[in-house]
This record gives C-alpha cells, sequence and structure tokens, in this order.
C-alpha cells in the first residue's frame, strides 16, 4: 500500500529536489525504512542513532501527531498522507 | 564584506509588518513566533518577497524561548502548498535582548534558505531585522517595506 511523504524544503536536497514522496510500508516504521533506504541522507534528519524518531521532527499521519498515536509503530493505510515538519525553535 | 547568502533582500507589506510587530506585543511577556510563506524562485531559493505572514503558537510560553506549535506548522504547510507557495522563514520576538541571533537560535536554525526575523521589544521602539543562518554563520539581510 503506497502513503504520500510531505517533505520540508530542507529536506528536499536530500531526496532529488521532491516534495512529496509515494513509498510503500504498513507502519511509519516500513515506509521511513524505505524511504531511506531510497535516499540515505534522510536518515539522520529522522532517526537518531537507536533508530527512534529524531527529537527535532515531528510527523504528521494525517491531522495527527505519531508521538500520540504508536509512534513508528503507527499503522498506515492505502491513501494516508505523512508530513514530516522540521520543529521550528530557539530564543533570546 | 557581504556575506554571500545576505541576498536576496526580504521584502515585506507594511500590513504583514503590522502582522508581525503586533503579534510580538500579543505575545508579551512570552516570546512570539510566526511563519512567512512566499514563492520559490529559479533554483528553488526565496526571492524575498512575502505572501503571508501566518502568527504561530508558541508552544513554549516562555519569555526565553520559542518553538513554533507543530500543529501551525502543519497548516503552514498545507496553505503554501495550496498557493504554490513555500514556508521561506520564521519571526520570533526578544524581549528583553537585541534584534541580533542568539546562539540557540544560530543551533537551532533549521534551514538554511530561510529568512530570520527577530523583532526586539527591548527598547520604546521595536526593532525588526533578518538574517540568514546558515553552518553556523550569521549574515544579516536588509528588510524593504512595500505599501500594501
Amino acid at each position: 500500500m503506497a502513503v504520500e511523504i510531505k517533505l520540508p524544503t530542507v529536506l528536499r536536497t536530500q531526496a532529488d529536489g521532491q516534495a512529496s514522496v509515494a513509498v510503500e510500508g504498513a507502519t511509519v516504521g516500513e515506509v521511513f525504512t524505505t524511504l531511506v533506504e531510497r535516499y540515505p541522507g534522510l536518515r539522520g534528519n529522522l532517526l537518531d542513532d537507536a533508530g527512534s524518531l529524531h527529537k527535532f521532527v515531528n510527523v504528521y499521519k494525517d491531522d495527527d501527531d505519531i508521538r500520540y498515536l504508536d509512534g513508528l509503530d503507527t499503522k498506515l493505510v492505502d491513501g494516508d498522507v505523512l508530513s514530516i515538519l522540521p520543529a521550528v525553535a530557539g530564543g533570546a | 564584506m557581504t556575506a554571500p547568502f545576505a541576498q536576496p533582500i526580504l521584502r515585506l507589506t507594511e500590513s504583514q509588518y503590522a502582522t508581525i510587530v503586533g503579534n510580538c506585543y500579543d505575545g508579551l511577556p512570552n516570546e512570539a513566533c510566526g511563519l512567512l510563506l512566499g514563492p520559490l524562485g529559479d533554483g528553488g531559493a526565496t526571492t524575498g518577497a512575502i505572501t503571508e505572514a501566518r502568527p504561530c503558537r508558541n508552544v513554549d510560553a516562555s519569555a526565553v524561548t520559542y518553538t513554533v506549535d507543530p500543529r501551525d506548522m502543519l497548516g503552514a504547510m498545507r496553505a503554501a502548498e495550496a498557493a504554490g507557495t513555500e514556508i521561506v522563514g520564521v519571526w520570533h520576538s526578544h524581549t528583553h535582548t537585541d534584534a541580533y541571533p542568539s546562539p540557540t537560535d544560530v543551533r537551532q536554525a533549521v534551514d538554511p534558505g530561510w529568512m530570520y526575523v527577530i523583532v526586539s521589544l527591548r527598547d520604546q521602539m521595536p526593532v525588526v531585522r533578518s538574517y540568514r543562518i546558515r553552518g553556523g554563520e550569521i549574515a544579516e539581510v536588509a528588510v524593504e517595506l512595500a505599501r500594501g
């Protein structure tokens, strides 16, 4: 089953300039595994050394933050849209 | 010497400027933040033109740090996609310090192509300045105001 992954501008250079990529997978983790196999440059932006979701990235399945679902185990169905968002932060 | 990434300049309308500064005052005593949307030119870089200034929630609710609410980031990403634009920058306020990127701002800068607008509310009048941040280096970008 294919899901659509929307990439922020900062990550597109690692994915041949594409704004969205269609990837097969039954969970977010499976989809990410396929995604980083295809575009290895994305790995360090999405996952930490332990293979968990990087703390500076947020992933939404449609309108829901996957951290409040089942994280990388969140199940996906055909047509789901995953949006990858960089954490935008700073301070004085 | 001007850093090579100090171009293009940031072009805001008076209305966008008022939105940004108003949002920063509304956020007091905490830092406020928002996202800038605009077109990308040939080669995929920002043109410096802004089509929308979207105030966002600061989920830190802090006077010294900000984090754009990811739900607002998602909304901005969708609005940009619908409008054929992109997120090209972010603004936030410094409530008691200069309008200059802090070490935290530099360390956490997410996109080397973005404009980083900082609004200082330390003095009687707001000070609005804009920067690009790449690889830990800071280049100030001129801000031009246009009617509208």
